[in-house]
């Protein structure tokens, strides 16, 4: 045992010795479960940003860096922590880029990250109570609050003149939140929320809801569910009896499905889901090519949050979390030289060099308030059955 | 002309959703109690029998629609409701002859019966999803409305709109036609008695000379003929989704109970009990209350007595009540 012991002592030394580091980054996303569509295009964009700095040599004077994958199963909070448990303490890792839905992200943030005092930068949490999280400074995230979504929802509203709306929202975490979110910044500037119902998903009929909407009235239905489950029932259920004649969607209900199942019924209804029109975006497809789906959802984001987290590390000259995670701020914003995907090795030259760096990337990063993304909106229009871009806010 | 945008609205949005539901729940619950009446049991298998009936009707539709034949404005799903009949029958007296006929001949109690339609119920649940898998499916063709709310108001010039669904339309012509070759059959023909007379004493009506097997033959035939029915009409109105099948089965059990379990006419009076309750009570009542009362005394809130989350609650409230002051059901039914 003692021998043992000495060994892996000695073993330790030699590993802490070698003049180039290597570094590795855990990646935890629910790679099983109800969003394990999503997670393979996710991951393989936060393993295209490692490889490229791994690549260029240029990280704390040519570290290399290695990704290692976890599942958080995306609604298992017990199996969640346990698998970033491993991450850390068994391989070792330098920082966690996940996780991904919000209750999992919660879960390991105050079991595993803060207690062990690692970085996390989750790509596609949206709830708004990660905001307030008691997290040491050490959370991160690349996706808007939707705290901030609300707001966007919000102005569009009273900028087309819409003082008073119903709300339907589905009855998960998303769906309250975002609710909830968007009453507050309403009701703040001045408009109406005559009601704010829940749905459930995966019912046939919903007359008795929309019933009590339209018995609540409002010019205008906002609709906080999912194009594939109850939010188009509620939307089926609204034009056909004649409750409402234009909706206002968020990001769960645009999609293929919605210019499918409604059409020009819905001619005039608005909407907003994250989208940006930074020139960031297309070089980030054009760099992925036919490897993966560089525009699946939250693939950009992951990239960006890879990138972030590696960039801190060269601005703080140290793996260490508790080093680095006062640097990620300051790479993500101005002031400094612009850095878009693919530029990363310029990045960690000009960092290296005593400069400074706003990371842009594929989603136009502006880190705020506790360390997540400002958040860039697509506004739409339906306009002849089609999803139709208004701006971007 | 408040007082017609009163009952407009109300109209609109509880008076036909409601009578379509009813109507809906009203042919499933007889299924419901025709099996209790006659062969003593609670078929809880009776929500995926619905389903099963629903799919082979869905699936013959499809095949129509392939041939370019369709009934014009009328979905083209009646076409083939026949062929989901036939495909239910052979289902249910396959069933009967694998697995109840077993049961019945070693009289066993009526609680073994339930526990083994349960078993039949996870295996018809699983037969349909393995055809036709868990997802929606939409069937529906023809014309969609008979009136939709925008017509309406531009033809009556009132501020509410009234909006009637083609399929709803269908749902209560075809339950009024569906209940009353029913009752004709159970009052007027020599089975149909011979079917009441076995449901109200078993060993007189042996003794009489009925054969126990042909009453359960009919009444199976009968059932699946039924639940097609109700399954298709409740798939053109709202969607088809194994699942919500499955769960239907809640509802349709309050209105048989609620009604008295064997009795047939409790059970289309307890369908419309349910169907209504569950809208009346989660409809918020603001706009109908505004139309009537002086702007003075218009109420501000909702007037809603419950949220409709808990519009599923609504049907065991009623169930619980008729079970504590009236165990027999409204209508004086065997005892649940």
């Amino acid at each position: 045992m003692k021998k043992l012991l000495m060994a892996s002592a000695a073993m330790a030394l030699m590993a802490g010795a070698a003049s180039a580091e290597e570094i590795k980054i855990g990646i935890i996303l629910g790679f099983t479960g109800p969003i394990e569509s999503l997670t393979p295009s996710m991951a393989a964009g936060a393993e295209l940003a490692i490889k490229e700095v791994s690549d260029s040599g240029l990280l704390l004077d040519g570290a290399t860096v290695s990704a290692v994958r976890a599942d958080s199963t995306c609604i298992d909070a017990g199996a969640a922590t346990a698998a970033a448990e491993r991450l850390v303490t068994s391989d070792g890792v330098s920082g966690i880029m996940g996780a991904d839905c919000s209750g999992v992200t919660s879960a390991i943030l105050s079991n595993v990250a803060v207690p062990n005092g690692v970085v996390m930068i989750s790509p596609s949490a949206t709830s708004p109570a990660l905001s307030s999280a008691d997290d040491n400074g050490l959370f991160f995230r690349t996706a808007p609050s939707d705290a901030r979504q609300g707001q966007v929802m919000s102005d569009i509203l009273l900028e087309e003149g819409i003082k008073s709306v119903a709300v339907t929202y589905t009855n998960n975490d998303y769906g309250k939140g975002l609710a909830d979110a968007f009453e507050a910044a309403y009701t703040a500037a001045g408009g109406t929320v005559t009601i704010n119902a829940a749905h459930e998903d995966g019912k046939a009929d919903y007359s008795a809801e929309v019933g009590a909407l339209a018995s609540a009235g409002g010019d205008r239905l906002v609709v906080a569910g999912y194009v594939d489950q109850g939010g188009s029932g509620i939307v089926r259920a609204a034009l056909d009896s004649g409750a409402f004649d234009t909706f206002h969607f968020p990001d769960g209900m645009i999609g293929a499905k919605l210019e499918e199942n409604f059409g020009d019924e819905i001619d005039g209804s608005t909407g907003q889901h994250p989208g940006t029109d930074s020139p960031g975006i297309a070089k980030f497809t054009e760099m992925v090519g036919d490897s993966f789906d560089a525009t699946s959802p939250f693939t950009p984001e992951s990239y960006d949050a890879a990138a972030l987290m590696l960039m801190a590390m060269q601005a703080a000259g140290s793996s260490d979390s508790t080093v680095y995670k006062t640097k990620i701020m300051d790479v993500a914003n101005a002031p400094g030289e612009k850095i878009y995907p693919g530029e990363l090795a310029k990045a960690l030259q000009i960092i290296k060099d005593g400069g400074d760096v706003d990371y842009v990337g594929a989603t136009a990063v502006e880190l705020i308030g506790a360390g997540e993304s400002a958040g860039n909106y697509r506004q739409i229009v339906i306009e002849g059955g089609k999803v139709t871009t208004v701006k971007y806010r | 002309m408040d007082f017609l945008n009163a009952i407009v609205a109300l109209a609109n949005f509880v008076i036909i959703p409601a009578v379509a539901y009813g109507s809906q729940l009203a042919l499933g619950a007889l299924g419901v109690t025709l099996i209790y009446g006659i062969l003593r049991f609670s078929n809880f298998a009776h929500g995926d029998t619905m389903a099963f009936g629903t799919m082979v009707t869905i699936l013959v539709t499809w095949w129509l629609q392939a041939q370019g034949i369709t009934l014009g404005p009328l979905p083209t799903a009646l076409l083939a409701l026949p062929f989901g009949i036939l495909g239910c029958m052979a289902l249910l007296l396959l069933t009967d002859k694998l697995v109840y006929r077993f049961y019945r001949e070693q009289k066993a109690k009526p609680m073994i019966l339930v526990i083994v339609s349960t078993g039949v119920m996870f295996i018809m649940n699983g037969l349909v999803r393995l055809i036709i898998g868990p997802d929606d499916q939409r069937f529906a063709d023809g014309e969609r409305f008979i009136i939709t709310a925008r017509e309406f108001k531009q033809m009556t010039g009132l501020q509410e709109g009234l909006a009637l669904k083609t399929t709803q339309g269908i749902t209560v012509v075809t339950a009024v036609v569906v209940v009353a070759l029913l009752f004709w059959f159970l009052n007027r023909t020599r089975t149909g008695k011979s079917m009441r007379a076995y449901s109200d004493n078993e060993d007189l009506a042996l003794l009489s000379g009925i054969n126990p097997e042909r009453v359960v033959t009919y009444t199976w035939l009968i059932v699946a003929a039924l639940a097609t029915v109700a399954g298709t009409l409740y798939g053109l109105d709202k969607s088809y989704k194994p699942f919500v099948y499955f769960q239907l089965l809640l509802p349709i059990f309050a209105s048989a109970i609620v009604g008295g379990l064997g009795s047939p006419i409790g059970a289309i009076a307890g369908g419309f009990v349910i169907a209504f309750s569950e809208v009346t009570i989660t409809y918020a009542w603001k706009k109908v209350l505004g139309y009537l009362m002086p702007d003075s005394l218009a109420p501000d809130g909702l007037v809603q007595l419950l949220s409709t989350d808990y519009k599923f609650a609504v049907s065991f409230v009623i169930l619980l009540i008729v079970l504590l002051f009236r165990p027999t059901g409204l209508f004086g039914g065997k005892s649940a």
